[in-house]
């Protein structure tokens, strides 16, 4: 389990996390959501102790990273960007890492074949192709079979095959009770690998909810129906929370609060003929632009006259 | 936290999805992991063999050491020989008419300094240009266990190399000179000035960690390096008062060093014993800020 716990943090006058609170919970993978420069990478670096936050503070399993006696077992984390010397091999890098905790040979070898690179191990990682680095970025993370994986954008750089085997690995891991934290600023990536979801956009936290709650928070379906009888189906349908608008086509309503299958049966009750019922659901993508969109205009509003931010 | 028992179905070439192969469950194996100053120690020195640069830059200052004493000292012996003798004239045009055997066997020290030192520079800023110091930087969240053991590798591993290049630089010299001309290792301060030159050597390498892990930059580090070690000795006593810089020059790191890696006392400068303790506190005092800072700021 990760717990942040307000932690603010400022580059110079430039505050890229601002009072951010949030856990990240065992046995789930845990989307860090937010656009470009919204403070997730930061936040990686705050709780891997990296950078020392203004204020604030963050535990790890209980802890503060610092005090873990054997951190790499604890927490495996892929940052972004490579942290690795061009000059050395993928097997000399993790052995110089493996070494400062005592993780035995062996485990390098099955991290190697693990992530697919064992015909390069010993080959200079500066020769390395993007998705090459990546993957020799996730070995060290899984290297101490730690507890919590903290990956910052890991599917940069992946071809197609390699999005789909992170994927697949995110969710045994946390289904092996394993903490997992993975950030992106792609909404689509993470609804196709992730339960729950942190977003963050400026530094502050927008949204802490599963994934399919945010879907139904940022905006329900919507279903457009196609009747000869709009008018009487629109009065069958008009109840407390339905909205039903109609736009240039007469016969073309535009139904919100109920499904298809309710406003068929509706239709079917009041014995009026439908041409069409197409429901619409608000891609995550809408909705993930209108909540990080929202919250810049809050923003806007809330902290001009309260900070002195050189924006 | 189950414990994944599967072995990998797939061929090599293609990733596994298997999460934890057989992983570190097992009691026994948890039960080792810690964090030492030994195993940080054994990690660096890893890295320091590991990188093909490292081992180059070795064997240049290897090849410059003896080489260059090699050269210097043919150069000296054939104008020995010619008539005009020893410190008559000079009007050679080389720089060692003046010197003393053992210092002439030495004279690729000079130029091998600047290459220790940049070896040391590199073991730092090689890690922060790479992004590698993060992932060290978690490994080891205290820190300071990293800074110490580079300087430990970086100096040892230097000193195990300079000595022996140091001792066939001198004895090589000294067969170049010829039987009349030259100096023994039992001769007074021969030793010292041979082993001294090897120290010094190290003690600029270390130097070269101290402002690599203060500057953080390599270009950096390395400007200050030369400036240090090559560039302060002249420039100062020109852009100083003369009082100042009568104080101050025999206090620089290569003015100190010249006590103890000359077998003849120059005029103006600081004992042997004074000069090796002056060193040490120069690497000391650049490894302590560095360390200090190495705390507070953010990797």
């Amino acid at each position: 389990m990760i717990a942040v716990d307000r932690i603010t943090k400022s580059y110079g006058t430039k505050r890229a996390v601002d009072d951010l609170s949030f856990t990240v919970q065992p046995g789930v993978v845990t989307g860090f959501l937010g656009p470009n420069g919204a403070g997730k990478s930061t936040t990686m670096r705050v709780i891997l102790g990296l950078d020392r936050p203004d204020s604030g503070n963050v535990l790890v399993a209980g802890k503060a990273y610092v005090d873990h006696v054997a951190p790499l077992h604890e927490v495996g984390a892929l940052l972004e960007a490579r942290a690795i010397h061009p000059g050395r091999s993928a097997y000399d890098h993790l052995l110089a890492l493996a070494t400062t905790t005592g993780i035995p040979r062996r485990r390098i070898g099955e991290v190697i074949d693990l992530v697919g690179l064992t015909d390069v191990a010993r080959t200079r990682a500066g020769a390395f192709s993007l998705g090459m680095g990546q993957r020799l970025g996730i070995a060290a993370a899984l290297l101490g079979d730690p507890g919590v994986i903290m990956l910052d954008e890991p599917v940069n750089g992946l071809d197609p095959e390699g999005i789909l085997w992170i994927r697949t690995l995110l969710r045994e891991l946390a289904a092996e009770g394993r903490t997992v934290f993975v950030s992106s600023h792609l909404i689509s990536e993470m609804a196709l690998t992730a339960d729950h979801l942190i977003v963050v956009g400026r530094g502050r936290l927008i949204a802490d909810t599963s994934v399919d709650e945010l879907r139904r928070t940022a905006g329900t379906s919507m279903v457009q129906v196609r009747s000869p009888q709009a008018a009487l189906l629109a009065q069958a349908l008009l109840a407390d929370g339905v909205t039903v608008t109609s736009g240039a086509d007469p016969q073309e309503l535009e139904v919100t609060g109920l499904d298809a299958a309710t406003i068929g049966d509706r239709a079917f009750a009041a014995g009026v003929v439908v041409h069409a019922l197409v429901s619409h659901e608000i891609s995550l993508e809408d909705a993930f632009l209108r909540l990080t969109h929202d919250s810049v205009e809050y923003q806007h509003g809330t902290l001009a006259g309260t900070e002195g931010m050189a924006a | 936290m189950s414990i994944d028992t599967r072995t990998r179905p797939e061929p090599s070439a293609t990733p596994s999805s298997s999460a934890a192969a057989t992983g570190l469950r097992a009691p026994d194996d948890v039960a080792r992991l810690r964090v030492t100053g030994p195993r940080v120690l054994h990690s660096e020195w890893v890295k320091f063999r590991s990188l093909r640069s490292t081992i180059v830059t070795i064997a240049v200052a290897v090849v410059v050491i003896v080489g260059f004493g090699a050269l210097a000292a043919a150069v000296v012996s054939g104008d020995l020989a010619q008539p005009s003798g020893p410190g008559g004239g000079g009007g050679d045009g080389h720089g060692f008419g003046g010197a003393d055997p053992t210092s002439i066997s030495l004279a690729g020290m000079t130029l091998a300094q600047v290459i220790m030192g940049i070896l040391g520079v590199l073991a730092v800023t090689g890690e922060y240009s790479s992004g590698m110091v993060r992932a060290t930087f978690a490994a080891v969240p205290r820190r300071l266990p990293v800074l110490w053991s580079k300087a430990i590798v970086v100096g040892a591993g230097t000193l195990a190399v300079a000595v022996p290049a140091a001792l066939v630089a001198f004895f090589v010299g000294q067969a170049v000179l010829g039987a009349d001309a030259n100096a023994a290792l039992s001769d007074d301060g021969v030793l010292r000035a041979v082993l001294g030159s090897a120290a010094y050597l190290a003690g600029t390498a270390l130097l070269g960690v101290g402002l690599g892990a203060l500057l953080r930059h390599t270009a950096g580090a390395i400007g200050a390096l030369f400036g240090l070690l090559l560039l302060a000795p002249g420039l100062l006593p020109l852009i100083l008062p003369s009082s100042w810089s009568e104080t101050i020059v025999p206090y620089l790191p290569s003015n100190a060093s010249a006590a103890f890696t000359s077998v003849t006392p120059t005029d103006g400068l600081l004992s042997a014993g004074a000069g090796a303790a002056v060193l040490v506190l120069w690497v000391a005092a650049l490894l302590g800020g560095a360390a200090i800072l190495l705390r507070r700021r953010d990797a």
